[in-house]
């Protein structure tokens, strides 16, 4: 089975929401309709995204530090959303593991959004029915596109490749081996959703230097003196 | 969460329709026993169960406020295998059909008994049909219940007392109008209904006090360090993304004060509970008037709507966490 999914680092995103714009490019000019919004350029402003892009910050000052977090669908295995849905709008690619909703069948009941402990769902006010990160599915399925362009806009974005793509399920996929070998993590996992998509987790490079390390022990001079030979004949002194 | 009024009056709607069918056939089944002395005539059945049909049908005219395309509702009735949203789609006409049929079976008068069995008991198609509708009541108060119970993120509803309170609530108001329609019609069940009603409210507040208190204890599974999985005693969201607002901080937050909220809940309390119980004690004792009971019901149902709300608002969704700073 495959369950397609995306590992973001935390460690490399820098913030730049360039994988929010490129959501919202790309999915707002598909055949599934725009994602609407309300007063884009007043104030005020609301509207529909699959993707945002937060800020945390740990620690107390002086010893912060800041963590940008992008948060979008997590394609979960066990999809809490998916059984409550009373149209079957809502429903997880049987192929693939992405989780999709069928905005032809959605009644807009939101019934779904509360059975998501992410709030990853968002309900679309000109549309009226419930929208969510489709991991670009018209674009990832399209095999019109180059092998290198199958792949979801958000991760095309990334300036930092701080979001990789792949087949969670296979273990020697990219994303599996930077779980395995990288920390990686599920979100919320108290509630048994078992996401697909993982982060992997801020990883301080730390340069151990000892203090040895530093200041040289041996007076270089006194290393490199001619060690006065004072008795006896060296190997040197032996003529072959 | 965000009290949608829609699904306040839905609920609130449908549950004191489906108490006022309990209540009627309570009282049918009383008379059939013969613990009952007064005979509440073929009439109260037939206005009783257009009474509650009236309350049912309000209720669901009220939930398509709650759909984006209500025009598609036909198709919440597929997924009864997995959704309490599409069982309650199917349990409200089935209800609304089961009681309009114990209506008409009054008003044609098939009141005859099929068998008799002993000298007291006398099986008649009334008798039938309520049966099958009191099922559908009380299938429909757990379909709308688990609506909210079965949604276990939201703790404060994950409970079997969502269920239990559900059930009290709708079974005390509608008791409560029974009461009401039996003065107007003057046939001398009032402390009869009004005595059930009594009994109904006091269980009710004994169920919402231990969902009250089992709320307050309640502590949140998720903390903003499981949310976004960085392990450090001080975490602090400085932007969630956006500055204005999106669904996210529409749909699962109240946006009013801890005040307001506080004020709800002691609203609901005393006119839910004490108030209604107060104005029909009167008619319990032989005096009282229309007027009085008319006040009671309308306490108790401005109550259930208060309580409703705050049944929402001190719902806290765990999606919560990532939406706690605007910037």
């Amino acid at each position: 089975m495959t369950q397609l999914a995306l590992v973001i680092d935390l460690n490399v995103c820098v913030g730049c929401h360039a994988c929010v714009t490129s959501c919202k490019e790309w999915n707002t000019s598909g055949w599934a309709g725009p994602m609407s919004d309300h007063n884009p350029y007043d104030a005020d402003p609301s509207g529909t995204f699959f993707n945002r892009v937060q800020t945390y910050e740990f620690g107390s000052y002086p010893n912060t530090e800041t963590v940008h977090f992008p948060k979008s669908c997590l394609h979960c295995e066990e999809p809490p959303c998916v059984p409550v849905c009373p149209t079957g709008a809502s429903y997880k690619r049987e192929d693939n593991g992405v989780v999709l909703v069928d905005y032809d069948k959605c009644i807009g009941c939101k019934y779904c959004s509360w059975a998501c402990p992410y709030g990853a769902r968002e309900f679309d006010e000109k549309q009226r029915v419930m929208k969510k990160c489709t991991l670009c599915i018209d674009r990832i399925s399209d095999t019109q596109l180059p092998e290198s362009e199958r792949k979801p806009a958000c991760v095309l974005a990334c300036p930092t490749s701080a979001r990789l793509f792949g087949d969670v399920h296979d273990p020697d996929s990219e994303v599996s081996v930077a779980i395995r070998e990288q920390g990686g993590y599920p979100l919320m996992p108290e509630w048994g959703t078992n996401p697909g998509n993982h982060y992997l987790p801020r990883r301080k490079i730390r340069l151990h230097i000892h203090e040895d390390e530093l200041v040289r022990v041996n007076n270089p001079l006194q290393k490199e003196e001619i060690v006065p030979i004072d008795s006896g004949d060296t190997i040197d002194d032996v003529a072959w | 969460m965000h009290p949608a009024f829609s699904v306040i009056f839905l609920t609130t709607l449908i549950g004191v329709g489906q108490g006022l069918f309990l209540a009627l056939f309570t009282a049918q089944l009383y008379r059939l026993t013969g613990l009952l002395e007064h005979d509440p005539g073929t009439l109260f059945y037939q206005y009783g169960s257009l009474l509650a049909l009236c309350f049912l049908a309000l209720g669901l005219f009220s939930s398509v406020f709650h759909l984006g395309r209500p025009e598609r509702a036909w198709r919440t009735a597929s997924r009864w295998r997995s959704s309490w949203l599409s069982r309650e789609v199917i349990a409200l006409p089935l209800t609304m059909v089961t009681i309009a049929l114990y209506a008409l079976l009054h008003y044609l008068g098939l009141t005859q008994p099929l068998i008799t069995i002993g000298e007291d008991f006398s099986l008649d198609p009334t008798l039938i049909a309520g049966t099958v509708a009191t099922v559908m009541v009380f299938s429909l108060f757990i379909c709308t219940s688990m609506i909210y119970a079965a949604v276990r993120f939201i703790q404060q509803w994950h409970t079997p007392l969502t269920v239990l309170n559900f059930t009290l609530f709708g079974i005390a108001s509608g008791f409560m109008v029974a009461a009401l329609l039996a003065a107007w019609m003057e046939n001398g069940l009032v402390s009869f209904f009004g005595g059930w009603a009594v009994v109904a409210t006091t269980l009710a507040l004994f169920g919402r006090s231990a969902a009250l208190y089992r709320n307050h204890k309640l502590r949140g599974k998720s903390s903003l360090q499981s949310a976004i999985g960085v392990r450090h005693t001080i975490v602090t969201q400085k932007a969630m993304g956006f500055v204005g607002d999106s669904f996210n901080t529409r749909e699962f937050f109240h946006h009013r004060s801890p005040r307001t909220v506080t004020a709800v809940r002691n609203g609901f309390l005393l006119l839910l509970f004490p108030l209604p119980l107060l104005l029909l004690t009167p008619s319990l004792v032989g005096g009282g008037s229309l007027e009085l009971l008319l006040a009671a019901f309308g306490s108790q149902y401005l109550g259930l709507l208060a309580e409703r709300w705050y049944f929402f608002a001190e719902a806290k969704h765990p999606q919560n966490l990532y939406y706690q700073t605007r910037s």
